[in-house]
């Protein structure tokens, strides 16, 4: 759990919470009980359990779960890139200052639930003061990752269900940043087959032991690995992102004071209708 | 289980019959099915080899219609999202909001008021009537018989008025918002909703009789298509494809869900055969069973609001969370990592139909084309759910 | 013959006069039941919207029960202009020549047929002696023009189609003729006109008021014969080389317009040509209870005697065909040697039996 962001917890979950933790500890326990040091990160959070394993165990941690743990099922198998780029709202901190909570309190009272009751925003929601815009990096430099963690900048995960005993187990590994290379999974679960593909084409990793490593979206010629962070979004390039408001003002709403920069109009719920 | 064992030696055999015509050393044909063909639902792509009429290798080409929806969620913000995943399974676009809505819901730990869990679990199910009514008349007129798919779309058209009514669209509705609802249902809904119920269900008997009990239907899908549990478990092939195969796994059931799937009364239902006959036996039950769950859930729909206090701004707090459901083709859900900005870092979007579609190859082989029809039929996907 | 007697025609004037009647019952026939089966029986059985509804007016209040509005006749307009204004389009690949005459070959066999069905004693364009083994003979040319199509269309699915069409032609054909052969034995002739004699003459157990239907004698060669009609037509349970879920349109992939609308309409025509024998073999033809066949009225009633025994008879052709799945095509083959033909050969065996005893 090394670079694990702590967010806020809410006390949400004390009636099941412990009973189903001991699921997934008995869980991360007997996996790294088989897979030992190559167990190099995990977390158990919202009863779901992520576990990160070195890449070159990355086979026997998934055929470890489908024949000890009961994961009988194959749900996907997909990656990501944790280089902090890309384009439009994720990262186009500077158009946007969220209110604070005096302003989000009043402008609560338009809501469509009409019984706005201004103190009433969950303590969940309210951002720890002084962070502004949240950083793009940890504190020690390094790129932000998610649960269980990441030291590279790729990562592939894949997730495996048990049908019969209902748990889910989230697998990660890290993958080298200049060779994103794993073992396949298909000689463990078939289904890998199109997920690899897909994940192959979309982010450049190489799946040894998949022999047919083909494009599945893609047409055959595509140079480039879309899902990639680096990857321009051409729609954005040609037209960059407008800000939370991309809707003109309404006529009688135009004298909107400056300093509450977009969301005077119905922008949290209604922007997308 | 004996019924297993059966149905292994019977994909054994057929594809053993496909090895030796290969090696009579016919001249094949390939045959290029879709991508645009009226069996392929839009425009996915098959394309076989075939030994007179028998399919010798199988392979399926989709992305004639993949849109980038993963790498588009990475520049649009929460609330703008939903309107992508409308477009995924276009049949029952409202089921795909509601695990995207539950995932941002989870990491923002905010929870929506039982009234709105309960109008989503009732539209939820609508979704699924709608999918399953073009599923059931569908089936029909890919084995030729053109009257159900008339039946099909005549009484999806009570589904999908009740839908309009509430959310404003009939495809499209757009209609969750992170913590609650978009609005609340409107006056005279509830008497409708179980008046269309009633139609539904008369809709399901009359296709039990039509299409069920009728021997043509019956000598054309009994053991087409086999796909045994495990295997289809290792292909990730979820929702009624794997019930039809005797696994007993809903996750509406069986996993722990804000949705009212629990206050009601239901029943999963399985079939052990794992042809297109039980896949259709299954679909056809499921539809009945969604018109008891709405009944019963307009019948104790809470009170109350329906949107739960949120932000002006919806920023979702850093973390990663799954959150699939038990949509009408099988289990899809969305992998939200978010670095706590206006939209999420990266979303994985897994839908069932993906997963579905990728046990073809290795079931087409050996069967003739007629079952090549019957088994892309039975197997139900949507395009839009295959290349998101 | 008395009706050429009577009016005083020379052998010229009464040709022409018979094919210009044969002529025009094969687009009025494909018409008729076009309008009747394929649009408003099918738009009732299946909620279609189009053919109750489409002139706008029925739509409104009142309107709906007066029947000289249009309720849903403007589809049909709509249909044929949308067939007439289409492209007359030829693939690259294709066999022009035989492209072009595919439709010609398989409307001249619907013709033929028209040539030997009876619709009155002395109403008959050529009454055969061989008359039923004529009919049969070239309904199987039609077959031949689904051959060329498929082949000239140079289209994998055209090709496919049409090499289902021949492959059930054998299974469909013995049947047909087996199921046939019974009423032959019975009638003791093969002259159509014949076989209507044949039941006006014939009685039920000494009671003769009615004639004898063959339907009753021979209701399982009945069944046989609409079975393999139903193949023959191309029509589900057998609509194999068509299936449009599987081939796209089997044969009819490649053709458009004109040329689509030539064999939509041979396929309507040979439903009304088929429903036209099996009433004459089975329903008594032109036959009406009451009106001797030697009586003069019976040449002014006969037509229209035998067009309302043939709507009944394309009535259950085409409710089969709106109910029924699709089989496959060794399914077809399993039912048509395991159990069709030696079912019909019993039934000779059986009405060859009684036919010496009674």
């Amino acid at each position: 759990m090394s670079s694990t962001p702590e967010a806020p917890e809410a006390p949400g979950e004390e009636v099941a919470g412990p009973a189903v933790d001991e699921i997934r500890e008995g869980l991360l326990v007997a996996l790294t009980a088989e897979l030992g040091d190559a167990v190099v990160g995990s977390e158990i959070r919202d009863r779901d359990l992520f576990v990160r394993v070195r890449p070159d165990e990355w086979r026997r941690a998934a055929r470890f779960c489908r024949d000890r743990l009961a994961c009988d099922y194959f749900s996907f198998l997909s990656g990501i890139d944790w280089m902090p780029a890309g384009s439009g709202a994720a990262s186009d901190e500077a158009a946007f200052e969220p209110p604070t909570a005096a302003d989000e309190a009043g402008d609560e009272t338009g809501d469509e639930t009409g019984d706005a009751d201004e103190a009433a925003v969950p303590p969940a929601t309210t951002r720890p003061s002084g962070e502004q815009a949240p950083a793009l990096r940890t504190d020690d430099g390094r790129w932000k990752t998610g649960l269980a963690g990441g030291d590279t900048r790729f990562q592939v995960f894949c997730r495996l269900y048990s049908t019969k005993r209902h748990h889910g187990i989230t697998l990660k590994a890290d993958l080298d940043d200049a060779d994103p290379r794993v073992d396949s999974l298909v000689p463990v679960y078939r289904g890998a087959d199109w997920h690899e593909r897909e994940c192959w084409e979309m982010f450049g990793f190489d799946f040894a032991g998949h022999d047919d490593l083909r494009h599945i979206y893609l047409p055959g010629a595509f140079e480039g690995h879309p899902l990639r962070k680096d990857f321009p979004l051409l729609a954005r390039e040609v037209k960059p992102w407008p800000g939370l408001v991309d809707v003109e003002p309404m006529p009688d709403e135009a004298a909107v004071p400056d300093e509450t920069p977009a969301p005077a109009e119905p922008t949290g719920g209604g922007a997308a209708e | 289980m004996t019924v297993t064992e059966q149905q292994r030696l019977y994909v054994e055999r057929t594809a053993a019959e496909a090895r030796v015509n290969v090696e009579i050393e016919t001249e094949g044909m390939t045959l290029n099915i879709g991508p645009q063909h009226p069996a392929t639902h839009g425009t996915l792509r098959v394309l076989v080899k075939l030994d007179g009429e028998q399919v010798v290798e199988a392979d399926v080409v989709p992305g004639y219609m993949h849109r980038g929806y993963e790498k588009l969620t990475e520049v649009r913000t929460y609330p703008q999202i939903t309107t992508l995943v409308n477009r995924i399974d276009w049949l029952s676009s409202f089921a795909n909001e509601v695990p995207f809505v539950l995932a941002a819901e989870t990491l923002m730990e905010i929870e929506a008021p039982p009234r709105a869990q309960w109008i989503r679990t009732v539209l939820f199910e609508m979704g699924r009537i709608g999918t399953m009514c073009i599923f059931l008349g569908d089936m029909g007129v890919q084995l030729g018989a053109i009257t159900p798919v008339f039946y099909g779309f005549r009484d999806r058209e009570h589904v999908l008025n009740l839908i309009e009514a509430a959310t404003g669209g009939r495809f499209h509705p757009n209609y969750d918002r992170i913590g609650g609802l978009k609005e609340d249902l409107p006056k005279g809904w509830i008497d409708e909703t179980k008046a269309a119920m009633k139609r539904i269900r008369s809709f399901c008997d009359q296709l039990e009789e039509l299409l069920l009990g009728n021997e043509i239907f019956e000598t054309r899908t009994r053991g087409i298509g086999v796909i045994p549990p495990e295997i289809g478990l290792e292909f990730g092939v979820s929702g009624a494809n794997i019930r039809a195969s005797g696994v007993d796994w809903d996750l509406r059931r069986d996993e722990d869900s804000p949705l009212a799937w629990k206050e009601c009364d239901w029943k999963v239902w399985t079939h052990p055969d794992g042809d297109a006959f039980a896949r259709y036996w299954v679909r056809l039950q499921e539809t009945r069973e969604a018109t008891k769950i709405i009944d019963q859930l307009v019948d104790g729909l809470p009170a109350g609001p329906i949107q739960a206090k949120v932000p002006r701004i919806i920023k979702v707090p850093e973390g990663e969370a799954w959150v699939h459901t038990e949509n009408p083709l099988g289990e899809m859900g969305y992998y939200i990592v978010s670095q706590g900005w206006l939209g999420p870092f990266r979303c994985k979007i897994r839908s069932a139909s993906f997963s579905n579609v990728s046990i073809v190859p290795w079931l087409l082989q050996g069967v003739y084309v007629p079952d090549v029809i019957t088994i892309l039929a039975s197997l139900y996907f949507i395009l839009g759910d295959i290349d998101r | 013959m008395t009706f050429a007697v009577v009016l005083h025609l020379a052998y010229w004037q009464l040709t022409i006069i018979k094919l210009l009647v044969v002529l025009s019952v094969v687009p009025l026939g494909a018409l008729v039941l076009g309008y009747v089966f394929l649009m408003k029986v099918m738009a009732h059985m299946q909620s279609r919207l189009g053919p109750m509804d489409s002139g706008g007016l029925a739509s409104r209040p009142g309107l709906r029960e007066n029947p000289f509005l249009p309720h849903g006749w403007f589809q049909l307009i709509g249909d044929f202009v949308k067939f007439v204004q289409k492209e007359d389009i030829f693939p690259a690949l294709a066999d022009r020549w035989v492209f072009a005459l595919a439709p010609a070959v398989v409307i001249m066999s619907t013709f033929l047929l028209f040539v030997v069905v009876p619709a009155g004693p002395h109403l008959i364009a050529q009454n055969l002696d061989v008359g039923i083994f004529f009919a049969l003979a070239v309904s199987s040319l039609s077959v031949l023009g689904v051959l060329m199509a498929g082949w000239a269309s140079a289209n994998k699915y055209s090709l496919m189609g049409a090499l289902r069409a021949a492959g059930q032609l054998i299974a469909y054909e013995l049947p047909m003729v087996l199921g046939i052969m019974g009423v032959v034995v019975q009638a003791g002739t093969m002259s159509l006109q014949g076989i209507v004699l044949a039941q006006a003459h014939g009685s039920i157990f000494g009671f003769g008021r009615l004639g004898e239907p063959f339907v009753i004698t021979q209701f399982f060669g009945f069944l046989l014969f609409l079975a393999a009609a139903q193949a023959e037509l191309i029509q589900t349970p057998f609509d194999m080389p068509l299936a449009e879920s599987e081939l796209v349109a089997g044969y009819l992939t490649e053709y458009s317009g004109l040329r689509y609308l030539l064999f939509y309409m041979a396929e309507t025509a040979s439903a009304f040509a088929f429903a036209a024998i099996a009433a004459t073999l089975f329903l008594g033809g032109w036959y009406l209870p009451g009106i001797g066949p030697s009586r003069q009225l019976a040449d002014v009633i006969g037509p229209f005697v035998l067009g309302a025994k043939i709507m009944l008879v394309a009535f259950l052709i085409y409710w089969i065909r709106f109910t029924y799945p699709r089989l496959r095509e060794d399914q077809l083959q399993t039912f048509a040697w395991k159990y069709l033909i030696p079912l019909s050969l019993v039934n000779i065996l059986v009405t060859g039996i009684l036919k010496v005893v009674f």
